[in-house]
C-alpha cells in the first residue's frame, strides 16, 4: 500500500533540522488534540437540535461529514430560516479547504484502496495541523490516525451528548473550550512560523485577508480566501522551491 | 424521506467527496515545484487565517474578547517557554476559563 506513493522528491529525510526539539510525541498529542477538540461536539451536538435539526440529523452530519465549520454551517443556515440549498451550498464550499489539506498530505498517508477511503474521512484541520508538524513521515502518519481516530470518536460521541442534552449544559466557553482549537493551531503550525520567511509570509497574508474579509462574508469563507496568499507567496518564493528550500521538515511532507 | 434529511446527505457526500478529491489526484500534478510549494503553504495559510478569525471575530464582526485574548496570550507565552504542546492547550484554556470566572 505503501509502495511509490508520493511524489520521489517529498521522500527525502530532512537536511536539515528546524531546531532542537523535545523528541515527537505524535500519539500522545494527537489523542490529546482528539480529546480537547472533540468534547466541542457537545457545542455543535446542542446548536444542531436548537437549529431545528433531529437529534438523527445531527448524528448523521458528524458521522458522515465530519468537518465542524461544515455542519455548524448547515445547521445556522437551517436555524435562521434560510433556503437549504443555500445551507448545503455554503457547508459543502467550507469543506473546500479539506481538499487542499488532502492535496498536501496524499503524499505523506500514501493510502491505496479501503485505507484511502478511510482515510478521506479524516483530512481536516486537526489531523492536518499535527500531521504537518511531525518531524519525519512515519511520524507523520502515525500523528494523523491518532487524531482522527480520537477525534473521530470524541466528536461523535458528544456530538450525541449535545443533541441529547441541547439547552441543558452551560457553555463551552465557560471552560475555555473556544480557546483549544486556535491555541492547538498556533502551536503546531508554531515550528514552521520559525522556519522560514516564506511560511511566515503565508501565515501572515492569510490572517489578514481572513480578517480583513470577516464583516462582508458569512462566517468560514473568508478562511477559504487564505489559500491565495500560500499561492502568491509560492510563486514568489518560486526560485527557491527547485532546491528544496523547506528542507527544514521536508521527511513530513 | 425530508428535505432537511436530503440536505444532510447531500452535504454530507460533498463534504467527503471533497476530502477524497485531494487524496486521488495523481502525484505527478504536485511534482512541479509551484504546487509542491503551494501544498506546503497551504496549511499554514489556512491554518493562521483560522486562528485569526477564531481568535479576532464573532460571528462577521470583529471583536477582542478580553478572555479569548488573554488565552491566546498564553499560548503564545506557552510556546515561547518551549511548553510540550498539551501543556500549551490546557494554560489556553485555563487561562480563558479564569479570566470568565472572574
Amino acid at each position: 500500500m505503501a509502495d511509490q506513493a508520493g511524489p520521489p522528491a517529498v521522500q527525502e529525510t530532512p537536511t536539515e533540522p528546524t531546531e532542537p526539539t523535545a523528541p515527537a510525541t505524535p500519539v500522545r498529542d494527537g489523542i490529546g488534540l482528539g480529546l480537547a477538540v472533540g468534547v466541542s461536539g457537545l457545542a455543535y451536538g446542542a446548536a444542531a437540535v436548537s437549529s431545528g435539526l433531529t437529534v438523527g440529523q445531527a448524528c448523521a452530519l458528524s458521522l458522515l461529514a465530519f468537518t465542524g465549520a461544515s455542519q455548524f454551517a448547515l445547521a445556522g443556515t437551517i436555524a435562521v430560516g434560510g433556503s437549504l440549498a443555500a445551507g448545503v451550498a455554503s457547508a459543502v464550499l467550507l469543506g473546500s479547504r479539506n481538499t487542499l489539506y488532502a492535496l498536501r498530505l496524499a503524499g505523506t498517508l500514501a493510502v491505496r484502496g479501503p485505507a484511502r477511503v478511510l482515510a478521506a474521512m479524516g483530512v481536516i484541520d486537526e489531523t492536518t495541523a499535527m500531521a504537518t508538524a511531525q518531524p519525519s513521515r512515519a511520524a507523520s502518519r502515525t500523528a494523523f490516525w491518532a487524531t482522527f481516530g480520537t477525534l473521530y470518536l470524541t466528536w461523535n460521541l458528544a456530538t450525541l451528548a449535545g443533541a441529547l442534552g441541547a439547552g441543558r449544559f452551560g457553555s463551552p466557553q465557560d471552560l475555555g473550550l473556544d480557546v483549544v482549537g486556535p491555541a492547538a493551531f498556533l502551536a503546531l503550525i508554531w515550528p514552521r512560523l520559525r522556519s522560514g520567511r516564506a511560511e511566515r509570509m503565508a501565515g501572515a497574508g492569510g490572517a489578514l485577508i481572513a480578517l480583513a474579509a470577516a464583516p462582508f462574508l458569512p462566517p468560514g469563507v473568508p478562511v477559504i480566501l487564505a489559500a491565495p496568499a500560500a499561492l502568491a507567496v509560492a510563486w514568489a518564493t518560486r526560485g527557491r522551491a527547485a532546491s528544496g528550500t523547506a528542507a527544514g521538515d521536508g521527511a513530513a511532507r | 424521506m425530508t428535505a432537511v434529511w436530503a440536505a444532510v446527505l447531500a452535504t454530507a457526500a460533498g463534504c467527503y467527496g471533497l476530502k477524497l478529491a485531494g487524496l486521488v489526484v495523481p502525484p505527478r500534478l504536485l511534482e512541479r515545484p509551484l504546487a509542491r510549494r503551494f501544498a506546503e503553504l497551504v496549511p499554514v495559510a489556512l491554518l493562521a487565517a483560522l486562528i485569526a478569525v477564531q481568535t479576532l471575530t464573532s460571528g462577521q464582526s470583529l471583536q477582542a474578547d478580553p478572555a479569548r485574548l488573554a488565552g491566546m496570550a498564553a499560548a503564545v507565552a506557552a510556546l515561547l517557554a518551549r511548553l510540550p504542546f498539551l501543556a500549551v492547550i490546557v494554560a489556553a484554556a485555563g487561562t480563558a476559563a479564569l479570566i470568565r470566572l472572574c
